[in-house]
């Protein structure tokens, strides 16, 4: 019975653009709605959660809770003067904030907030759209953003931003890879490319038969892909350019990065793409690895739990969840070097991540074999892995030779050291002053006569 | 099976295909022409990336969903950007001059153009002569995504890894001849800087100062050792090292 109910709930593609105009206007506008509105109340969350963090109260002053504080920083920000440096290259620096916010937004055009639900007698999913290939318009998304950030460091003609600009393009270019692979074992996992289809797939949970009794794994990506969700939250984190990677606005090396000679409106746009960027990567991590709008295990057991309007306030919950771990990483963790970060990218979050397609894919072209070749063939792949883990050539250096050893086999005329005990040795040059007396009973006059 | 294909199969086109070919067919030109024509190496790299994504749309259109999406994630996104990582490199100020380095070049490379243009022109024409389509219905039946990847890893997988092996030869190749090997014994890391600095015959101490004990306060007077003698150690390489002229060495009439 509960599979005829989520056949009827999960929107297939064939259920996409069916929709009056009317309808997919809403939809749009309701999808930019939520960006903005996640923006103003992210900024506020993030003062406010970060404040918590240091030990002081953040904003309270405006609204209640200091809600309409990001509101009067928005208007504030719309009155101040925009100013146009003389090296700016006019055009791109008037477009670079707009393609940034353009690019997050229209990610979340192929989001699923929800199942099919009726919208004025109109049976039709919370979704904007869905193409076979959803992900891939996200990952495009992604990667068209970055435009932004490299045009506007460039266009301001000055050192900084462009530094913050080159630096972001290779930070981005480097962490797609990573993200695009860990994407890779879900799009296998699930068979589809479609953001709807692969909540779908992360509904049915799997049956695990252990002694004989039926037992329901649990269907998300996050546990079953588990390394794939470390990576890809990894390389999110690393793309969105928030703490601890934001090298191309690093503050205490170049002033504010790419942003440095934006000013007004044109600033608040810069801030509004990272906050809805931020917003949306936790969405796509939602629906790629966290089950989508699918109510987690406790709520599941109340039946109505995944359908009607009910689940995109687990969706909701799940978004809300990710960002304040994206805050809780600003709020933690210091900005990695640029070297070591893209040492990281390059050389750990690669390898690791080819490495686990290649398990997964050996795993699922043996899933139609006998248990017992099954258990066989991934015992070898195991003991293969622990014995290379084990005869790994260790990277521990010999041990050096004691201290004074050292000291001694300094060549000839090396420069004088101190002692090693800090003693301070006597001079070679003073004499030892030893008190000479005269011997008590010397016959006097005896050598007095020579004088 | 999507109404596009069907729409595409029967040879019509539909409204909504229509009106956006003739929105961003325009837009696609004027970005090729802009490519050409723009003076300045990065609005040049921009203009392209506008081509490149009415490109990706019109593959979208033609019920290519994958390869359109592919055309704005790898051109667009990674190659695009890497022009234009390399052309922020190079200044932003570097623009075209007019002046012909080669003389006769602008007359080869139009000819040279034409004639390539040619020859794909009617490969192209040639090998598609007679061929019968057979349909968008046929090649997207199991999917847009699972159809390519089957062509890909069966009929052309010796081509596909072929391509694939000629890449990351180009790409070893450029690390060899971009890459300065440093051995790691000549890197130089803070115990062998202290070390190098401590070794006899080095003195480890500070430099002495210019004009330190020496007649004038220049940065350009070496100082004095206790034994009199003058250290050249003392002043910096970077000054040139000239004779002074009468005219120099005469007094200026300021000391009194």
């Amino acid at each position: 019975m509960n599979t005829v109910i989520l056949a009827a709930q999960d929107p297939t593609l064939a259920d996409f653009g069916k929709d009056p105009w009317w309808l997919v206007l809403i939809k749009i506008v309701f999808a930019f709605a939520f960006g903005l509105v996640a923006t103003l109340l992210g900024v506020w969350f993030e003062r406010r959660v970060v404040g918590r963090m240091a030990v002081r109260p953040g904003p309270n002053q405006v609204g209640p809770f200091g809600l309409l504080q990001t509101l009067a920083d928005g208007l504030k920000m719309a009155f101040k003067e925009d100013i146009l440096p003389r090296a700016a290259d006019k055009v791109v620096f008037f477009f670079a904030p707009t393609i940034s916010v353009i690019s997050a937004v229209t990610a979340l055009s192929v989001v699923p907030f929800g199942p099919k639900v009726s919208i004025f007698g109109h049976w039709t999913p919370l979704q904007v759209t869905d193409v076979s290939v959803a992900v891939l318009v996200i990952l495009a998304c992604s990667s068209m953003g970055i435009y932004g950030i490299v045009l506007g460091g460039w266009a301001s003609g000055s050192t900084y931003p462009l530094l913050g600009g080159l630096r972001s393009s290779a930070q981005m270019i480097s962490y797609e890879v990573a993200m695009g692979l860990s994407i890779v074992a879900v799009f296998m996992t699930a068979g589809t490319m479609s953001t709807s289809g692969i909540v779908a797939a992360q509904g049915d949970a799997t049956q695990l038969t252990i002694a004989g009794q039926q037992i329901p794994a649990p269907g998300w990506y996050a546990i079953l892909l588990l390394p794939s969700f470390v990576i890809f939250f990894i390389a999110m984190v690393g793309e969105t350019n928030r703490a601890p990677f934001d090298l191309p606005e690093a503050e205490s090396e170049l002033v504010a990065g790419f942003m440095t000679e934006y000013s007004s409106l044109k600033f608040a746009l810069f801030m509004l793409s990272e906050y809805v960027s931020m917003v949306t990567m936790s969405a796509v991590t939602t629906t790629l690895f966290l089950g989508g709008w699918r109510a987690p295990w406790p709520i599941t057991l109340w039946a109505g739990a995944n359908s009607g309007w009910w689940p995109m306030l687990w969706f909701f919950g799940k978004v809300i969840v990710l960002v304040f771990v994206f805050v809780w990483l600003r709020g933690t963790l210091p900005r990695l070097r640029y070297d070591q970060f893209m040492r990281f990218g390059w050389k750990v979050l690669l390898p690791i991540n080819l490495v686990w397609i290649l398990v997964l894919s050996g795993l699922r072209s043996i899933e139609d074999w006998q248990t017992k070749d099954r258990l066989v063939a991934t015992g070898i792949g195991a003991g293969v892995l622990l014995l290379a883990t084990l005869f790994w050539p260790s990277r521990k250096k010999a041990p050096k030779p004691p201290l004074q050893e050292q000291v001694n086999s300094r060549p000839h005329g090396s420069f004088p050291l101190p002692p090693m005990d800090l003693q301070v040795p006597p001079s070679p040059r003073t004499k030892r002053v030893v008190a000479e007396r005269e011997p008590a009973n010397v016959v006097a006059g005896s050598e007095s006569g020579e004088v | 099976m999507t109404t596009q294909t069907v729409l595409a199969a029967a040879g019509q086109v539909s409204g909504g295909e229509e009106v956006t070919f003739w929105i961003l067919a325009p837009l696609a030109l004027i970005g090729a022409i802009g490519m050409v024509w723009a003076r300045n190496a990065v609005h040049s790299a921009l203009w392209l990336v506008l081509t490149m994504l009415c490109l990706g749309v019109f593959y979208v259109l033609q019920a290519g969903p994958f390869i359109g999406m592919v055309q704005i994630i790898v051109y667009t996104g990674a190659i695009m950007m890497l022009f234009l990582f390399v052309l922020m490199l190079v200044g932003r100020d570097a623009s075209d001059s007019l002046i012909e380095t080669l003389r006769g070049q602008r007359v080869a490379a139009v000819v040279l153009g034409l004639g390539f243009a040619g020859l794909v022109g009617s490969g192209l024409y040639r090998a598609l002569e007679g061929v019968q389509a057979a349909g968008l219905d046929q090649a997207n039946a199991e999917g847009n995504v699972q159809g390519i990847a089957r062509l890909l890893f069966t009929k052309y997988v010796f081509a596909f890894e072929l391509t694939s092996a000629l890449l990351i030869t180009a790409a070893v190749g450029a690390m060899v001849l971009a890459h300065v090997e440093r051995r790691k014994e000549d890197r130089m890391d803070q115990i062998a800087t202290m070390k190098a600095r401590f070794r006899p015959g080095n003195y480890p101490g500070p430099k002495p100062g210019p004009g330190v004990f020496a007649t004038s306060s220049s940065v350009a007077t070496p100082a004095r050792l206790p034994d009199g003698r003058l250290t050249d150690r003392s002043i910096p390489e970077i000054l040139p090292v000239r004779e002074l002229t009468a005219e120099d060495t005469a007094l200026k009439g300021t000391d009194k």
